[in-house]
């Protein structure tokens, strides 16, 4: 049987010519993602107008090319404020910073730790496969302890980095984990994180076919387990939860609903239009040097 | 008894944290309303209190805008003062002040005239009071507007309560009948005429004209990362943000401030960055980003003097390398550099409108000395300055990357149009995807680095020149130097020297070659190696016949221009 798509999907499809020449390796766990991401915006009811994904470097960031919105595939690491200053220009627009565990928890580590300070409505996705991908194989800020590498041959020993507890630990606004394999439960998550209003963070656990043999689609399933009894609005438990190590709990983990970025500027106070709609305000700039006689 | 004609130069001296500032405040705003031309201009210590700071003030009778070396008053509030401008003292300076703050190796051997600044402070309530008093003082000499100074007072301390305001004025009075006391009994005479037109004129500093010139452009957006001395135009529009409604945030680092500008511009917003040299080394990524996606971005950069942490609160022309250089790969760029307050304006203005049509990262370079600068001046034409828009609707088929004649593409935003905007980091296609492929690599290349700089050199304003056109010498200067090698040109009155000024660095039209054939050239630079003259090598090989350096940290002033012009003319 046939699997019903929902209408509007097809609209997030691209048709450009480069759009054609996919980049990942056969069984990539972004194709899962792609599927995902394409479906919760279709299903939000979203046009690809309204949407901009702004992406770093590397496999995952190749996103903007394989899909039919707004995109924007920038450096390493720096998808995050570039997509704050997206959103702060124009809050019309759905914004969405994609990456991978090295560019979002290694290059961009500082950017995601102040991004859940300053709480911009943007969604994070971080394609998690505990390894670099692109750059064949070395291990990246999430690889489990032991596991040996061309640049780590005697096994990595320093201390995987928690994303869950540490967007918990900074009081983030949203902060999920999923495993791309669980598809319907992915496209829930993801339109929930898009629909929350606030920084929205979510980890999506993806094996790499080519260079992680360890985390692959079997041992997701077998690691991981969905939280059904967990109330996201109770910090101290998330926090625990998010301490577990194996296996993973999956779901959303915290919620804590807060005044935005582009609540809190100046710009939209009284003006809701986007930046690129307005005018100097010359008039504001007379009275400054009237003022400026006295 | 000392005399002082046409125009002064009073320096004060003290420890951050003693007032200096204020005083420099109270007293232009308070001659300049009086109808005197003034000029201001502070050195200081990178340090919270303590040190050495001081401030010159130059009152004239006629435009005056350029830092001379030297001092005609000094008022020192410390000791320590008079040792560290001892190279500044001539023959006829006088020390206006208290003994205890004068070393004593120089009792004795300057023209002191005592004046018990702290006893009247205290008289009026604190030692507090001290600068209120010193600032009354100086405008007694020049029968200065003494209303002009309660208002100003009254405008700068109203906000802490009544009796601060009165108190103030009280001591100001004191100060004030005190200075034309001293012009009475012949201890000093001053004869600057007054000019009523100036009291129609505004007063500006030189981060105020960026930071207003940044406002009239459009600017909506403006991230930042606090960095002597460019955090005062991120002050500016933080402190008018709500009046403005923009956007203005400080953020973790300089990597994330510029990233935030880029993505403003891909929504559409006209974004500004402000920082100093360290902090553009730190963008350098973000902006060969800009020249790949063909983004628009503009960056002040308030130079100071380098490498590394250098010397933070002085001033050097030695970061043109880094912003001519910066990121890798072939791309263009705009480099401008105002002389002037009124330049600073348009050009900042204007810096948007570049951005947005070129769609490269517009630098906009001062230098300590020039974001420090005070003086009057007409207010600039707010209706010269024109708002031009360069974006295009994403109609269905829109292609960002399209390969035109002039090397511009029509430039969509986010979220207008039907179509999608795909911008890209990477080499692409005309839709912004990824390619490899060799040939369209090849006109990518072109299109950027080669045609669109074409069409940037061609309309590229040519320089300003001051002077004869058939000038044996032409001395070259860029930026902040405008006014002081204007006034040293003026001094040294020959009229086979002209003066060539570049406030448009780069790239340049090829037309500004004309101006070097058959001439004397002669190059004034704020930094070491003479930056603007080896770009000026590459770009038309011209080689200047003489250099005049300067780079201790100080800007240079009208006499340090002149003998230099001497020594290598005559």
């Amino acid at each position: 049987m046939n699997v019903q798509l929902p209408t509007g999907r097809e609209l997030f499809e691209p048709k450009r010519p480069g759009s054609q020449d996919i980049a990942w390796c056969p069984g990539c766990g972004n194709f899962g993602i792609r599927n995902i991401l394409i479906t919760a915006l279709a299903e939000l009811g979203l046009k690809p107008n309204q949407v901009a994904i702004i992406s770093g470097i590397g496999q995952a960031a190749k996103m903007p090319h394989y899909i039919n919105a707004n995109g924007y595939h920038t450096l390493h690491g720096r998808a995050i404020p570039i997509a704050t200053g997206v959103k702060a220009s124009n809050p019309e627009l759905t914004v969405i910073a994609e990456g991978g565990d090295g560019d979002m928890y290694a290059e961009g580590g500082n950017h995601l730790l102040h991004a859940i300070r300053r709480n911009p409505d943007i969604t994070v996705l971080i394609h998690d496969n505990q390894v670099y991908g692109l750059t064949k194989g070395q291990a990246s800020p999430t690889t489990m302890k032991g596991m040996k590498t061309p640049t780590q041959p005697w096994g990595v020993f320093e201390e995987p980095f928690n994303p869950v507890a540490l967007g918990i630990a900074l009081d983030a606004s949203f902060v999920a984990r999923t495993f791309m394999g669980y598809f319907k439960e992915s496209v829930e998550i993801i339109k929930k994180a898009i629909q929350h209003k606030g920084l929205a963070i979510v980890d999506i656990l993806h094996p790499c076919v080519s260079f992680n043999k360890v985390n692959t689609y079997a041992w997701y399933r077998e690691h991981t387990y969905w939280m059904d009894d967990h109330d996201p609005y109770d910090r101290e438990a998330a926090f625990k939860r998010a301490l577990e190590s194996d296996p993973l709990p999956l779901g959303i983990f915290y919620i804590h609903e807060k005044p935005t970025f582009e609540e809190m500027v100046p710009a939209y106070r009284k003006d809701k239009t986007p930046l690129w709609k307005r005018e100097p305000k010359l008039g504001l700039v007379k009275k400054f040097f009237e003022e400026k006689k006295l | 008894m000392t005399k002082f004609k046409g125009d002064v130069s009073i320096v004060l001296g003290g420890a951050a944290g003693q007032g200096i500032q204020t005083v420099e405040e109270i007293l232009t705003h308070a001659l300049k309303k009086s109808g005197y031309h003034v000029y201001a201009n502070k050195e200081y210590m990178s340090r919270i209190r303590g040190g050495i700071n001081t401030t010159e003030i130059r009152v004239s009778s006629k435009r005056v805008r350029a830092f001379v070396k030297r001092i005609d008053i000094l008022v020192p509030f410390k000791q320590g003062v008079l040792s560290w401008v001892k190279d500044r003292l001539g023959e006829n300076t006088v020390v206006l002040g208290e003994k205890e703050n004068i070393e004593e190796e120089f009792l004795g051997n300057v023209n002191l005239v005592e004046v018990p600044l702290t006893k009247m402070a205290m008289e009026v309530g604190s030692q507090l009071y001290l600068n209120t008093t010193a600032a009354g003082l100086i405008v007694g000499l020049f029968h200065g507007d003494f209303k002009a100074v309660e208002e100003y007072l009254k405008k700068r301390f109203g906000s802490k309560g009544e009796n601060v305001v009165k108190k103030n004025i009280e001591a100001a009075k004191k100060g004030y009948e005190l200075g034309v006391k001293l012009c009475e009994d012949g201890t000093i005479k001053v004869e600057v005429e007054r000019d009523e037109r100036v009291k129609e004129e505004v007063l500006l500093t030189g981060t105020e004209a960026v930071g207003i010139g940044a406002f009239a452009g459009g600017m909506n957006f403006l991230s930042f990362y606090p960095m002597s001395p460019s955090t005062g135009v991120s002050t500016f529009a933080a402190q008018h943000a709500e009046e403005f409604e923009i956007v203005v945030e400080q953020v973790e680092d300089e990597i994330s401030a510029i990233n935030m500008a880029i993505g403003a511009w891909y929504a559409g917003a006209r974004a500004m960055v402000s920082t100093s040299g360290g902090g553009f080394a730190l963008m350098s990524e973000a902006i060969s980003l800009a020249g790949m996606a063909e983004n628009p971005v503009v960056v002040h950069l308030a130079q100071r003097p380098g490498p590394a942490t250098g010397l933070p609160t002085r001033t050097m022309q030695g970061d043109l390398n880094l912003v001519l250089y910066s990121g890798h790969g072939d791309f263009p760029r705009i480099i401008l550099a105002p002389g002037s307050l009124e330049e600073a304006f348009y050009l900042t203005a204007e810096a948007f409108n570049l951005a947005d049509k070129y769609q490269v990262p517009v630098i906009i370079l001062t230098d300590q000395y020039f974001v420090d600068t005070y003086y009057n001046l007409p207010a600039p034409d707010v209706e010269k300055v024109k708002f031009e828009r360069h974006i295009v609707e994403a109609k269905p088929g829109y292609r960002r990357y399209e390969l035109t004649e002039d090397g511009i593409s029509p430039r969509a935003v986010a979220g207008y149009g039907e179509d999608v905007v795909i911008a890209n980091g990477n080499e692409h296609d005309e839709w912004g995807d990824i390619t490899e492929d060799a040939e369209l690599t090849v006109k990518m290349q072109e299109k950027r680095a080669v045609r669109k700089l074409e069409t940037i050199k061609k309309n590229a304003p040519l320089p300003k020149l001051i002077g004869r056109e058939n000038a044996k010498y032409l001395v070259i200067a860029w930026g902040s130097t405008l006014h002081v090698v204007e006034e040293a040109l003026e001094k040294l009155g020959r009229e086979d020297v002209a003066l060539l000024h570049f406030s448009w660095v780069y790239p340049l039209n090829p037309k500004v070659r004309e101006f070097f054939e058959g001439k004397v050239l002669i190059d004034v630079e704020n930094n070491i190696t003479g930056q603007f003259a080896e770009l000026l090598k590459k770009e038309f090989g011209v080689e200047v016949h003489h250099r005049i350096l300067k780079y201790d940290g100080r800007p240079f002033s009208v006499e340090e221009v002149l003998e230099g012009l001497k020594e290598v003319i005559e």
